[in-house]
């Protein structure tokens, strides 16, 4: 079980200071599936950011089936079984994807469950297995490679921070059948910070984080929708002649 | 007979296990001739006029090795040799040179070693050279490799020299004279740690129509070592070249990348690129999150970086 209780995260710079999590408390039980959602700036990657120890804390707890992760490294936090896909993952001049791969799974991979950890996120093992993750890949390449690395860990604890970020169609429709497809074998608690309805769709409940704060928390029959009827686009101020 | 000292040594340069290789063979221990073999088609001459070997490869040979490496183990020994290559038209083999020096004294130990090749026709030559140092002893082991290649029509070489570990002063100069239809592939690999300095300086002429070259430097300075790189390109004739230099700085080595590229004919065309920077921050989080240390973490990206 994952339980984050008065997490707040302040952050420091020449501009002043910025709470960025404000006293955040959420409970997750084992093999759920949850969605994080919410505006862009609201807290939804540091939250994730900060449970696997890649943001400073600056007070609060994080327990992670009774352990206290906050005063973890990001090392120790990945080997109790928490693992994080990122929004944006970097590149690796000179590294293979079976290399990351390997390195995910923590050994040699069969040529098999890295054709298959590929497959899951849309892509061909046979073009992709022994091409760099440098520059020469797309951004939803990367992004795609980056997922696989998170299926490879298979830990008890997934977050994926926009995962549908940069992917096609065709290959987002194949990611939402692999999160239904771990999610029906209930083998881990999954957290996915995500914009995308067929992804909301999927989870057992929504959180939606604004402000730094959980701001509410339930079924998407009862969130999405008000989710929709809050939505403002844009700016809703007419400026006309620099007045409002 | 060689000593388990140059047996590893053999090994470690040139891949040779038990100091043994298939195809023509020349090995060279403190400035001897420690071995040698012919194969079907290649054979391996002592030059008569200086220090050094003529290695002869017959027009069509295809499928053939060389193995010439240098294993330098008395102490404050200083080596210079001259090897010639000259390979046939239509050739396709495979050599491999490297050097080792064990020095355990406080004299400085060096090897200098003048490659020049002559590529025939349509030939084509996979050349790797891969120099190591070792020994506890205060003595520099020092490096200074000069290699030269003319590529006739059609040729194409593909040069990778690597220098991983051990060498504490390295001054390398490579030169390719590129003809008509031919290419060179360098790729460079460098690691420098402790107090060691290395040089690489190339010069590489593109004099044929469609003559091509790619370049690819990538080095890692770590402690307070320090690297230069001096690559040049010219283009004297429709042409494409590409040269790519990447170094990561560790601790508190420097590293300079001063490249030229000249275009003296209007469809050459040439690009360079380089970069220098300490790893990224985020690479290594990255590979945290997948559950290694900090310091396994470095070590996987400058394994990937220097493959």
């Amino acid at each position: 079980m994952l339980e984050i209780q008065n997490l707040t995260v302040t952050v420091h710079d020449e501009a002043g200071t910025a709470n960025i999590l404000r006293n955040v408390n959420l409970t997750v039980e084992d093999k759920k599936f949850i969605v994080i959602t919410g505006p862009n700036g609201g807290g939804k990657t540091t939250l994730a950011r900060a449970i696997m120890g890649l943001v400073p804390v600056t007070s609060g707890s994080i327990r992670w089936n009774g352990a206290e992760l906050a005063d973890k490294s990001v090392t120790e936090r990945a080997r109790l079984g928490v693992s994080y896909g990122f929004q944006q993952p970097p590149r690796f001049k000179g590294m293979k994807v079976k290399d990351l791969l390997n390195i995910a799974a923590g050994s040699k991979l069969s040529h098999d469950k890295a054709c298959t950890l590929l497959t899951q996120v849309g892509l061909c093992a046979r073009d992709y297995l022994d091409r760099d993750v440098d520059v020469s890949l797309s951004g939803g390449e990367v992004k795609r490679i980056e997922i696989a690395t998170i299926l490879a860990r298979n830990c008890p604890l997934m977050i994926f921070d926009e995962p549908e970020a940069g992917i096609d169609l065709w290959s987002f429709a194949r990611l939402t059948e692999t999160f239904s497809e771990i999610h029906k074998k209930k083998d881990a608690t999954i957290l996915i910070i995500s914009h995308q309805e067929r992804i909301l769709r999927l989870a057992d409940e929504i959180v939606l984080v604004a402000d730094g704060q959980v701001q509410d928390r339930g079924p998407v029959e009862r969130i999405y929708p008000k989710i929709l009827t809050q939505t403002v686009s844009g700016c809703n101020l007419l400026e006309v002649d620099s007045k409002c | 007979m060689l000593n388990e000292i140059q047996k590893h040594i053999l090994e470690v340069v040139a891949g040779m296990k038990d100091g043994k290789a298939e195809g023509a063979v020349n090995i060279r221990t403190d400035g001897k001739k420690a071995f040698r073999s012919n194969s079907e088609h290649i054979t391996i001459e002592s030059k008569t006029d200086k220090d050094g070997i003529d290695i002869r490869v017959e027009p069509f040979t295809v499928g053939e090795q060389v193995h010439i490496p240098v294993v330098l183990t008395e102490a404050g020994f200083h080596d210079k040799v001259y090897n010639d290559f000259f390979i046939g038209e239509g050739a396709d083999v495979k050599i491999v040179a490297g050097c080792g020096i064990h020095n355990c004294s406080s004299c400085d130990s060096e090897h200098d070693g003048i490659h020049t090749f002559y590529v025939g026709k349509n030939a084509h030559v996979v050349y790797t050279e891969t120099h190591y140092g070792e020994g506890e002893g205060g003595g520099k082991r020092i490096l200074n490799p000069e290699t030269i290649f003319y590529l006739e029509e059609g040729a194409k070489v593909t040069l990778e020299t690597t220098q991983i570990k051990g060498v504490d002063d390295t001054k390398r100069y490579t030169k390719a004279v590129v003809g008509k239809n031919a290419e060179i592939v360098v790729t460079e690999k460098l690691l420098t740690h402790g107090s060691q300095y290395a040089e690489s300086e190339m010069d590489i002429l593109l004099n044929g129509e469609n003559s091509r070259t790619r370049v690819i430097s990538r080095s890692v300075a770590q402690d307070t070592s320090e690297q230069v790189f001096y690559p040049r390109v010219q283009g004297n004739a429709p042409c494409f070249g590409h040269v790519s230099c990447d170094s990561i700085i560790m601790g508190t080595a420097k590293v300079r990348s001063i490249p030229e590229i000249a275009c003296n004919h209007v469809d050459a065309g040439l690009i360079h690129e380089a970069a220098i920077g300490k790893i990224a921050g985020d690479q290594l989080l990255k590979l945290m999150t997948l559950g290694l240390t900090a310091e396994e973490a470095e070590e996987k990206i400058l394994e990937g970086f220097l493959r």
